[in-house]
């Protein structure tokens, strides 16, 4: 399926890429390239078959609900671009 | 001294344990070749004090008695492994300056053994190329060039500083990933063996995470025996990554010189496609009679599905990629964009932060999951994985490996097809199929082509099944007796 120049606005603004309006177009030519490549999928016999979601057949184990790390805020904010005692600085996010 | 940068790894740590040379010796030696191939643009960081720190502390070891499976060995790790208190940026400028605060497992295991690292590796933004062209740092020069040329042509990617590094000597061995190809592929355009082991051998903690049920580590190494001990070292159990398989590691070397007689190998007629280079073509039958000739038996199988695996690919790790990659938001690692207001901080810095490749991919993989094509794409992309995975059950009923060439050309030139998604998408055409099914695969150098360059055979496995895969590679690679080296021009 083509994809136009309104739907990389939208697919833009839900991956949270600022893209300015003089790219919308290149990339919805070549986004619609890749697209349409894809679409040689539909010719896959998929009644029926269960989506694999999984690399390999294995159950995920399970742990005990308890705390296995944390409680040291100076290795969780070292690579903080800005922040403030204990706390990541960000921009005033309501009014 | 002679050269130690040429050695293997095996060699290095038989001397080593000898005192024929001591690890500093070993790494300073590499440390001085790696500074004098920085036009290769292999290493984006070099540790040398860290190098010969490790080193130093591996000379103590293995003065007292206590030397570990790979005490006092320099490797080189790609720059998708998060390694503590050494910038790790998996190749994006996004990243920045990341310190990380923790170590990945697989290198921790490679420390436990003793390894020293010399550096951290060039590679694609977010392992996303198979050129090393969509690097934050610039290309990897592949040490090979066609005969009579003086072109760059690519290592391959995404793991291409790996390739180059291990290729060129400036490492005895190095980490690498594979989500589509992304350690075979290199390999097979630089002369080197990779391997791609089962999903779940070796832990995904700490590596920085591209497409999740796809994402393996392996190893870069120059030979099978070489590629083999580091694979024990660097697999195994561990509690921190849930699809961590819980099963023994063997050590994967005890394989090789082990017997290929009455194995059963399949040769995939799919894995023939059009406008491949007759030499690779031959490669592959000069193969199959390496195999015949050590006493294997050769079945004609089909993988019908095969040329749906890289469409069904770029819907799956697209779709991954967007959802991994949400994290960089500028607000807690990495580099941050100025804005007023929260949205225009996240926006800003992700504008500024991806490549074009990675955008690329993100934005594919939004529009696949998002409302209204979730069940056209995504579910159908999963379900002829499905399809794919099944291809080999069916395959494995009738043999126990499989033979295919790597990848369908030699290297390219840097620039070829970097103006093309789908042609650069194309080169992992042999390689995808393995990483959608979960299995274990390995490239080995085969033969040069007309135009002097290496080119690889593959051998894929069933799930778990690495040590067949070391026994065959041990009798081609000593068939096949490759010892070309690229010739030192940098």
């Amino acid at each position: 399926m083509a994809i136009d120049v309104e739907t990389v606005r939208k697919v833009a603004k839900l991956a949270h890429i600022r893209t300015p309006e003089d790219r919308l177009a290149p990339l919805a030519a070549e986004l619609s390239g890749i697209m349409q490549w894809i679409e040689q999928l539909a010719e896959v016999d998929t009644d029926g078959v269960e989506p694999m979601t999984s690399a390999v057949a294995a159950t995920l184990p399970m742990r005990d609900d308890v705390v296995t790390d944390g409680g040291d805020p100076e290795v969780v904010l070292a690579n903080a671009p800005l922040r403030r005692g204990d706390f990541f600085m960000v921009p005033k996010v309501v009014e | 001294m002679s050269d130690l940068t040429s050695l293997t790894l095996a060699g290095a740590l038989t001397g080593l344990r000898a005192k024929q040379y001591s690890s500093v010796e070993l790494t300073a030696a590499h440390l001085t070749a790696i500074e004098a191939a920085r036009g290769l643009n292999a290493y984006v960081l070099e540790t040398p004090d860290r190098a010969l720190a490790m080193a130093r502390a591996a000379d103590e070891k293995i003065a007292r008695g206590e030397a570990g499976p790979l005490e006092g060995a320099p490797l080189g790790i790609k720059d998708l492994f998060c390694t503590k208190g050494v910038r790790s940026t998996a190749g994006s400028n996004i990243l920045g300056n990341f310190i990380p605060t923790y170590e990945s497992t697989v290198t921790a295991n490679l420390w436990r053994d003793g390894a020293v690292m010399l550096g951290k590796l060039n590679m694609d933004e977010f392992a996303m190329g198979s050129s090393n062209e969509t690097s934050a740092f610039g290309p990897v020069i592949n040490p090979w060039r066609s005969s009579g040329s003086n072109a760059a042509l690519t290592p391959g990617g995404s793991s291409g500083g790996s390739a180059s590094a291990v290729a060129a000597d400036l490492c005895l061995g190095a980490t690498a990933t594979d989500t589509g190809g992304s350690i075979r592929q290199p390999a097979s355009f630089t002369g080197t063996v990779g391997v791609k082991p089962t999903y779940g051998r070796c832990s995904r903690w700490g590596v920085v995470a591209f497409a999740s049920s796809l994402d393996q580590a392996g190893p870069l190494a120059k030979t099978v025996e070489d590629a083999a001990l580091m694979l024990t070292s660097m697999s195994g159990h561990d509690v921190k990554d849930s699809t961590s398989l819980p099963v023994e590691v063997p050590n994967f070397a005890d394989f090789i010189g082990k017997s290929p007689r009455g194995l059963r190998i399949g040769v995939p007629k799919e894995y023939r496609v059009d406008g491949m280079p007759a030499e690779i073509e031959q490669l592959w039958s000069r193969g199959v009679d390496w195999l015949k000739d050590a006493g294997c038996e050769i079945v004609d199988v089909t993988l019908p599905h095969t040329r749906y695996a890289l469409p069904a690919y770029y819907i799956i790790a697209p779709a991954e990629a967007s959802s991994n990659l949400a994290r960089y938001d500028g607000l807690r690692y990495g580099v941050r964009a100025e804005g007023t207001v929260l949205n225009d901080v996240y926006e800003l810095t992700r504008a500024q932060g991806f490549g074009d490749e990675v955008k690329r991919r993100v934005l594919i993989g939004t529009y696949v999951l998002s409302a209204g094509y979730y069940d056209a794409y995504y579910l159908k992309a999963l379900k002829v994985r499905r399809r794919i995975a099944d291809d080999f059950t069916a395959a494995f009923g009738k043999v126990d490996a499989l033979l295919t060439p790597t990848a369908p050309s030699a290297a390219f030139g840097l620039g070829d097809k970097v103006d093309d998604p789908i042609a650069m998408y194309l080169n992992d055409i042999f390689t995808v199929p393995v990483n959608l099914a979960g299995l274990p695969a390995l490239s080995l150098p085969g033969a040069l082509d007309a135009q002097g360059l290496p080119l690889g055979l593959q051998l894929i496995g069933r799930a778990l099944d690495e040590g067949t895969l070391f026994t065959l590679a041990g009798a081609l690679e000593k068939a096949a007796a490759f010892t070309s080296k690229a010739k030192r021009w940098w």
